[in-house]
């Protein structure tokens, strides 16, 4: 039962739509707390909202959006000073002072609502966690000669938008709102964010830009959560920012990242809490749509911890096996180098290069690199060196031996102690450092253990 | 109404709600005694997001038991608290592990704040869409699952009545038992690893009470606000005292009264969740001991900061009496100055409204046009003269700073100067010649210029 064009204009695309925006107007802020270490500030700005919504309905006795608006704002914000107040003057712990503060307010909240005053209210501490998104629809108002989209072209039409749901008009002010603050104190904030003394000292008030951050994330999360719910407002508080500190260290392209993020988790829950059991045949079923998007967004966050390109799990596991192929490959080299230098007619066998080497799929992989560097063959007898690895592995030997020879003529150490230190030092020196390192110690031809230190030429062709 | 709850306070309002009355108290104990280990390991928002992670293991075990039920008919009941639990246990316990592996995973790019929001959101998410098709199947709007969100101990069986309060007994007890090897963990991680303690199983058991606590606490006070019984509690023992112990059974106590009142109270009010009221009562009990407490209360460290204040503004006020006197064109005896001249020396003080005060307080005797020091005065001027230049004197010969430049620290730390540091500054001095020829106060070693006459100054500040 896939809807009809016109029953997805009117019933669903008010709802992505404000879900968007929610998400997109709480994700930009979610970057700046995630950056502070303060992104509990959201969980707690989410739960302290519900007495103020309470409050509100109660002084003014309609469920309009401002003053519920401004009754959640008040509150929200009200945490957060209450408990940094609780953290400064009676030195409660950070995390501590926000738990007391924030499960004490929505207790009073959840006491609010259940006065019999509030009863008539379709407003319960239920909806507040999961939100009303299925509710954000268009409707028609013929008094208001407002109408419902039919098809796409309606949408540029003034009746159709002025028929569009409350929320969604709310959404889309915070949304800009957000958006226009932190273009116009970006410069600010980043620098309070990331060295907050050095913005104190360069004369900006780092407590200003922290309260700047306290009201927006408040107003990003109240205009959201009525909508989609505090779980989900956490959610993007959170994990677009965390998804996007996962693919980039730069703060521009992390806040534009976490908005594609939020706004792909929107999508993806959404359709998957609509749509989705149709899908599997459950035709009845309409599956939370605020909870699906949050648990989107952790799919994708899960994504990027693992398969991020610059700094996830399996980029960073690919990289030190990399690192580690590199040094196996170049110990095989010196290792083949060393059996020519002794004379000894026998060649390396596989076999026992492996089992120097350590095995395991590093070495493997490290025989069929050199291979197919065309730095080592196979021959009947085992591995042996081609021209090119041999040179590979002359510049390595020559490095080993002069760091040797370098450990225990200039730092004094003894010389059965160096082969582990130069074993581990050959495989960072450059050939520039390899000279230097040879200028320093010249007239040495033979390591401390006697043998020689290849010249940076091939033998045969000594250096003037 | 006050004799109901007299009979719910008496457990007289028949054996369930005295069991559950009882359960809940056992609970908020439990609570207070895990949380304070909790707290001062700063675990305790970790609690929060274990017991939004309990959501979709409630919803999930329900949902399979019913499956398994539908298959083995009369075996399994979905609805069964055992059942229930135990998947609530294994997803708290999948969250905890979920924070240490969205940190440890992330090669510490997301910091353990941002795991813990997001394993609270993403599980309590997760939940909900869970609970979503609970709702959709046939009877599952009575399934009783929303009960766990906010809390309903009224609901409560004697049966679960009997588990809460075993279990949080036990957890308890098994606190109590750890209690030796908690405490070095929660003060000094290193030292417990230098020592041979296994500190990795001991985070590990310790967080496991938590869970537990959590779990049991389910029912009673729904797992939005549960967290709550681990975080007040201790964070307002904290006021009373600095010992571990003491604060471990005010902590209890505090937390087994907000149990106790609160489901006394909640079942007065029907139509309240409990879970909101136990922890209002438990808020109420902590702004209590953040105000009143006499070790730490906001109350009483005011009170020490406005006495400290206080002595420091006599110091100043004795001493600009006494350097004015000291300066020449006073009258006889020492001390002794005119109205003008004390009204002067006080100008940066207050004037004559510190003449006043310092009256009252019986430092100084204002006759006509006369002020005199009294004898207690003048003890008091003596030495706050004194700890003042001997500091300057210290600080110019030991710390090699310039005589222009001590006088406004010297000004700072005069007033906590004890006796004892006095004799030995005065021994570090001895051969100073200035100290063996005035017996008692040195004289400065700046010039006492009349625009710095009034220490602190009239702008108060130590520029």
């Amino acid at each position: 039962m896939i809807p009809t064009l016109r029953e997805f204009l009117a019933i669903d695309l008010a709802a992505i739509i404000t879900a968007c925006l929610c998400a997109l107007a709480c994700a930009i802020v979610g970057n700046f707390l995630v950056l502070r270490r303060q992104s509990l500030l959201g969980d707690s700005i989410a739960h302290s909202v519900l007495p103020g919504l309470a409050a509100a309905f109660l002084i003014v006795g309609s469920r309009g959006s401002v003053p519920m608006f401004v009754g959640a704002l008040i509150a929200g914000v009200l945490s957060a000073i209450l408990s940094e107040g609780l953290r400064r003057f009676a030195r409660v712990e950070a995390g501590a002072a926000m738990g007391v503060i924030f499960s004490a307010m929505f207790a009073l909240g959840v006491l609010l609502m259940s006065l019999p005053r509030m009863r008539s209210v379709d407003l319960d501490a239920d909806c507040v966690l999961n939100g009303v998104l299925e509710t954000v629809i268009w409707t028609a108002d013929a008094s208001r000669g407002t109408r419902v989209p039919a098809v796409w072209s309606d949408l540029l039409d003034p009746g159709v938008l002025a028929g569009a749901p409350s929320q969604l008009l709310t959404a889309l002010v915070v949304c800009g709102v957000v958006i226009m603050v932190v273009l116009a104190v970006f410069k600010e904030l980043t620098l309070a964010s990331f060295d907050s003394a050095l913005a104190g000292a360069l004369g900006f008030r780092p407590w200003l830009l922290h309260t700047v951050l306290v009201v927006l994330a408040a107003a990003a999360s109240v205009a959201s959560f009525e909508v989609v719910g505090s779980i989900l407002v956490i959610a993007m508080l959170i994990c677009p920012a965390a998804t996007a500190r996962m693919c980039t260290s730069r703060l521009r392209t992390q806040i534009a990242l976490s908005g594609v993020f939020a706004i792909l988790s929107v999508l993806i829950g959404y359709l998957l809490a609509g749509f989705g059991p149709m899908l599997l045949g459950y035709h009845s079923l309409a599956l939370s749509a605020s909870g699906m998007i949050a648990v989107a967004a952790g799919a994708l966050l899960t994504g990027a911890i693992i398969f991020s390109p610059s700094h996830g799990l399996l980029a960073r596991r690919i990289r030190t096996l990399r690192l580690s192929v590199a040094i196996a490959r170049e110990d095989l080299l010196a290792m083949l180098y060393r059996v020519e230098e002794s004379g000894d007619a026998r060649s390396l066998t596989l076999h026992h290069a492996r089992l120097a080497l350590g095995g395991g799929l590093t070495t493997k992989l490290a025989i069929r690199g050199a291979i197919r560097r065309d730095q080592a063959t196979t021959t009947p007898g085992g591995l042996a060196l081609t021209d090119s690895g041999r040179a590979a592995a002359r510049a390595l030997v020559r490095t080993h031996r002069l760091w040797e020879t370098y450990l225990v003529k200039e730092l004094g150490l003894r010389p059965d102690h160096v082969h582990r230190s130069a074993m581990e030092l050959e495989h960072h020196t450059t050939s520039a450092m390899a000279d230097t390192l040879a200028s320093i110690v010249p007239s040495t031809t033979a390591d401390p253990h006697g043998r020689p230190i290849p010249g940076d030429r091939p033998r045969g062709n000594p250096p003037e | 109404m006050l004799g109901e709850l007299l009979d719910i306070l008496l457990f007289r309002a028949g054996y369930t709600a005295a069991v559950v009355s009882a359960g809940c108290t056992l609970l908020g104990i439990a609570g207070g005694i895990i949380g304070c280990f909790a707290l001062l390991r700063r675990r305790s928002l970790m609690g929060d997001a274990l017991a939004h992670a309990t959501l979709p293991g409630i919803a999930g075990a329900f949902l399979l038991a019913t499956a398994m039920g539908s298959m083995l008919p009369g075996v399994l009941s979905a609805k069964s608290l055992p059942v229930l639990l135990a998947g609530a246990t294994i997803s708290a316990a999948l969250g905890v592990l979920s924070v240490h592996a969205i940190v440890r995973g992330s090669g510490g790019r997301i910091r353990e704040d941002a795991a813990i929001g997001i394993v609270l959101s993403v599980f309590f998410g997760l939940g909900y869409v869970l609970l979503s098709i609970v709702q959709a199947l046939p009877g599952g709007t009575q399934s009783g699952l929303k009960t766990f969100i906010f809390g309903q101990p009224a609901a409560m069986s004697v049966g679960d009545a009997m588990l809460l309060a075993a279990v949080a007994l036990g957890a308890a007890l098994a606190a109590l038992l750890l209690y030796k090897e908690l405490r070095l963990l929660c003060f000094d991680e290193g030292f417990a690893r230098v020592q041979g303690w296994p500190t990795g199983a001991l985070d590990l058991a310790m967080m496991a009470l938590v869970v537990i606590v959590v779990v049991v606490g389910l029912q009673a006070v729904g797992l939005v606000l549960v967290i709550a019984l681990l975080i007040i509690p201790p964070a307002g023992a904290r006021f009373w005292t600095d010992r571990l112990g003491t604060m471990l059974w005010v902590s209890a106590v505090m937390g087994g009264a907000s149990g106790y009142l609160g489901v006394s109270l909640s079942a007065l009010l029907p139509g309240v969740p409990a879970g909101a009221i136990v922890v209002l009562v438990a808020a109420t009990l902590f702004g209590v001991s953040a105000i009143a407490a006499p070790r730490h209360g906001v109350l009483s460290r005011w009170a020490r900061h406005a006495a400290l204040t206080r002595r420091i503004w006599v110091d100043h006020a004795l001493r600009a009496l006494f350097e004015h006197a000291e300066d020449g064109a006073t009258l006889e005896p020492l001390g002794t100055l005119s109205r003008e001249d004390g009204r002067r020396a006080l100008s940066g003080l207050g004037g004559d409204a510190a003449i006043a005060m310092l009256r009252k307080r019986g430092f100084i005797d204002a006759r006509g046009d006369i002020v005199t020091l009294t004898s207690s005065g003048m003890a008091a001027a003596t030495r706050a003269v004194r700890n003042h230049r001997l500091w300057e004197r210290f600080l110019v010969l030991h710390a090699d700073m310039a005589p222009s430049h001590v006088d406004r620290s010297a000004d700072m730390i005069e007033h906590v100067l004890d006796p004892a540091l006095m004799q030995e500054l005065e021994a570090a001095l001895e051969r100073d010649e200035a100290v063996a020829a005035a017996s008692r106060v040195p004289t400065s070693v700046h010039p006492i210029t009349p625009d710095r006459r009034t220490p602190g100054g009239a702008t108060g500040g130590h520029a």
